[in-house]
């Protein structure tokens, strides 16, 4: 048992290192996890796309794609071994990850050559951001429940409905989307998937504001946006089948949070006066910074069985299904212990006078989302239990019946 | 990134699986829970014979000079079926005792009857219910002799030797040391203490003027048991790992079998999200005891904080699976008949062994602090 690359792996980490330096600046290790940038979003845009240029020029951006579509055709391992080099260096991220990780790979599933020979390298490059259409205020959780439909015009589709929780959209140029072709069979059987310019007549971005204040979502309206039939992908009426490639990417994509952690809530222990003493010598806060140290101790252990997996190419076992149920909840219990910690003045969420500048005011608030994003903690048991336990799903009252006569969808608006 | 057991210590896994699945069943471990035995005589005999018991002594003193991670892969298999076997007692606690304190003599005296299973050894630091420290433990020696009392001592009836943590008299920490003595001599008197979980014996001994030897230099014992304490966690951490997956693969059993309201219960998300959550705890613990036994393997300088976590997630893991398979069962689950009371039982036992959660959480964060001093 050991943590040790094997040669080949040592040989192409230190390749990505030296690379980085070169190209990249190292973390300040003084900065606080989780502080907000004080750069606008635009700002930020345009170095996160000259980065990702970089990026993929180096064959970096997508290591385990095919070289033709610029990728370096290198193993999941290797993918890991940059990523956690690359987290070592202050680069811009947050615009690609959607696009890179769920819509250009069901493009590259299910678009014809000429397709992908047009859109996955601009993507790949950063010249072109994508974003994916599939939320929908009354289809979340139950996706396949969606309204949104698309009617047949001579040669293209009509859209119109809406979509929700749009990562991205007020910056994504392309965007992949599911519809409703026929509403008269059962929901899973009557939906359409296509890909489409975010500038098509007939499209609506509005931002939605968050708890945190934030806008990284966007409701979309489609209103008679008419889409060629050559942006179909998939036959008419196998929509589902072609969101599930999108969303086993999701899974991969999906990993554990970020943000203040057990090292931040021990520091604010130690600085922290309570009544009795210093916060780090009262034995409640002691027992809960150990269940956290120990959850983010298991969390990492189970990646590194998940690498091993990798490393000796294997598939990885169910293990790595676990990241996100448990950092959920433990990064927004930790956040709120610690201002708990911080007694009165633990409400101020203010940068100068809050203990870390706000960060766990920031992520108490933030983590109320990270628990229902990318699958809520519900759906991520019932993911468990299904896929690795092996139980029974429950009862799907809805799944023999036309779409248009379930209560609450497709008859009665 | 080589996280896992060597494929040789995955076959040694399946070997005592496969033993263990044909030598202790769950009627094989009632049978001890409905007598007065201390455990299974022959259990633990076809353990010794296939060497188990001497897997990680020194081949010097009569075992197979295997290690940490040997011990592992077993401790683990006998988790899974509850054995009714002083393994724990014997081998993680005695015989690591004498592995890191005692001297060539007293290792030589003692551990090649313990590698062959001849004679079973013990660890005896409890004395009641005030937690064993150098400001409570009474247990006193000098002289050469040792007089106190010490219960609950884990297979106390049967062992025939045992290392003892008493007071020697020095200041605070220096107060303690561990000595060995014989139990088979007439200063030692011993008898049954009855537990939450019978299949695995305790006594009270009493010793009046018995005599016995230090292990290692007076004042070093509350040292010395903290590290035998944090080996014994990480390799106790792969037996609750055993017993957590037992529970949970009992429980969905169950819940894939019992139809209630014209379906089965394993459908409810009542119990599919209950399972999904034994199943998250125990991957945890799973993750946090391997580095546990890659630590220990290599006597690294992190052992107490891998230690400390270790089984604190394995106690959860194992806690939240035993209870809640019970849970999972209804009415049945708590008949005397059905087989998740050995979980639930041995569960508790294993959580207090070596002390509670929030004594290792205590000790866990000391090490934080330690290791992250500014």
């Amino acid at each position: 048992m050991d943590f040790n690359d094997t040669p080949e792996e040592a040989k192409f980490r230190a390749e990505a290192r030296e690379w980085l330096s070169a190209n990249a600046k190292p973390k300040d290790p003084s900065k606080v996890k989780a502080s907000v940038s004080q750069k606008s979003e635009a700002e930020r845009l345009v170095r996160a796309k000259e980065w990702q240029a970089k990026k993929a020029e180096a064959g970096y951006a997508a290591i385990t794609w095919p070289t033709e579509y610029g990728g370096l055709g290198g193993t999941p391992i290797q993918s890991v071994i940059y990523s956690q080099e690359e987290s070592k260096f202050d680069v811009p991220g947050g615009f690609f990850e959607i696009g890179l990780g769920m819509c250009i790979p069901t493009m590259m599933k299910w678009a014809t050559k000429e397709q992908c020979d047009r859109y996955v390298k601009p993507a790949l490059f950063g010249e072109e951001i994508w974003c994916q259409l599939f939320s929908e205020p009354a289809a979340g959780s139950d996706v396949a429940g969606l309204r949104t439909k698309c009617e047949k015009d001579g040669d293209e589709w009509v859209i119109n409905g809406q979509k929700v929780w749009t990562s991205g959209a007020h910056f994504c140029d392309y965007g992949i989307i599911v519809t409703r072709s026929d509403p008269t069979v059962p929901k899973h059987k009557g939906l359409t998937f296509f890909f489409l310019d975010m500038k098509t007549p007939g499209i609506e971005i509005r931002p939605i504001k968050q708890i945190s204040g934030g806008s990284g979502f966007n409701e979309v309206f489609f209103n008679d946006v008419r889409v060629p039939d050559s942006q179909r992908l998939g036959d008419v009426g196998e929509g589902w089948k072609v969101s599930l490639t999108t969303l086993m990417n999701e899974r991969l994509a999906i990993g554990q949070g970020s943000g203040v952690d057990y090292e931040e809530l021990l520091k604010l222990a130690r600085e922290t006066e309570l009544e009795n003493g210093p916060a780090i010598k009262d034995s409640n806060v002691r027992e809960k910074l150990a269940d956290w140290y120990v959850q983010s101790q298991g969390l990492k252990y189970t990646k590194f069985r998940t690498l091993t997996a990798l490393s000796k190419g294997q598939v990885p076992g169910p293990e790595s299904s676990i990241g996100k149920i448990v950092s959920g909840p433990k990064m927004q219990d930790l956040a709120g212990f610690a201002m708990d910690i911080q007694g009165q003045g633990g409400v101020m969420q203010d940068t100068e006078e809050s203990s870390m500048a706000g960060a766990f005011q920031n992520q108490w608030i933030g983590a109320a989302g990270y628990r229902i994003a990318g699958g809520t903690d519900e759906i991520l048991r019932n993911i468990v239990s299904e896929q690795v336990l092996g139980l029974p799903q429950d009862i799907r009252v809805d799944k023999n019946v036309p779409f248009n006569e379930l209560p609450g969808a497709g008859s009665k608006k | 990134m080589n996280f896992d057991f060597s494929d040789d210590q995955k076959m040694l896994k399946d070997q005592a699986r496969k033993f263990l699945a044909d030598k202790c069943s769950y009627d094989d471990v009632r049978t001890v829970l409905e007598s007065d035995d201390s455990h299974h005589d022959g259990v633990w005999n076809g353990l010794c014979e296939l060497g188990f018991a001497g897997a990680a002594i020194p081949e010097e003193f009569g075992g197979l000079g295997l290690g940490a991670l040997e011990l592992c892969v077993i401790a683990e298999e006998l988790g899974r079926v509850a054995a009714p076997v002083p393994f724990s007692s014997s081998i993680y606690m005695f015989a690591e005792a004498l592995k890191l304190g005692a001297s060539d003599a007293q290792k030589a005296a003692w551990l090649p009857q313990i590698a062959s299973g001849e004679i079973i050894g013990t660890l005896a630091t409890a004395e009641g219910t005030q937690a064993p420290s150098p400001r409570t433990v009474k247990a006193s020696f000098s002289g050469g002799t040792l007089n106190g009392r010490k219960l609950p001592v884990p297979d106390g009836e049967t062992a025939s030797v045992a290392v003892v943590l008493a007071n020697t008299g020095g200041a605070g920490e220096q107060a303690l040391s561990l000595v060995l003595v014989d139990l088979n001599q007439d200063g030692v008197t011993r008898s049954a203490v009855s537990t939450i979980d019978p299949t695995r014996g305790h006594a009270e001994i009493n010793f009046d003027n018995a005599a016995a030897e230090l292990i290692g230099d007076e004042g070093d014992g509350w040292a010395m048991l903290k590290r035998v304490e944090a080996g014994a966690a990480v390799l106790m951490a792969f037996e609750q790992v055993g017993g957590a997956q037992a529970a949970l693969d009992m429980a969905k059993e169950y819940a894939l079998d019992r139809y209630a309201f014209g379906r089965q219960i394993g459908s409810y998300q009542a119990i599919k999200h209950r399972l999904a959550d034994m199943y998250v705890k125990l991957e945890l613990a799973k993750s946090n005891a391997y580095y546990g036994a890659m630590i220990l393997s290599e006597d690294g300088a992190e052992l107490e904080l891998a230690a400390a976590s270790a089984r604190i997630s394995a106690t959860e893991a194992y806690r939240f699976a035993a209870q809640e398979c019970i849970q999972v069962h209804g009415g049945i689950g708590f008949t005397w008949e059905a087989n998740p009371q050995f979980h639930y039982r041995r569960s508790k036992l294993l959580a207090l062994a070596l002390g509670s959660a929030s004594r290792w959480k205590d000790r866990l964060v000391a090490e934080l602090e330690k290791s992250n001093v500014a």
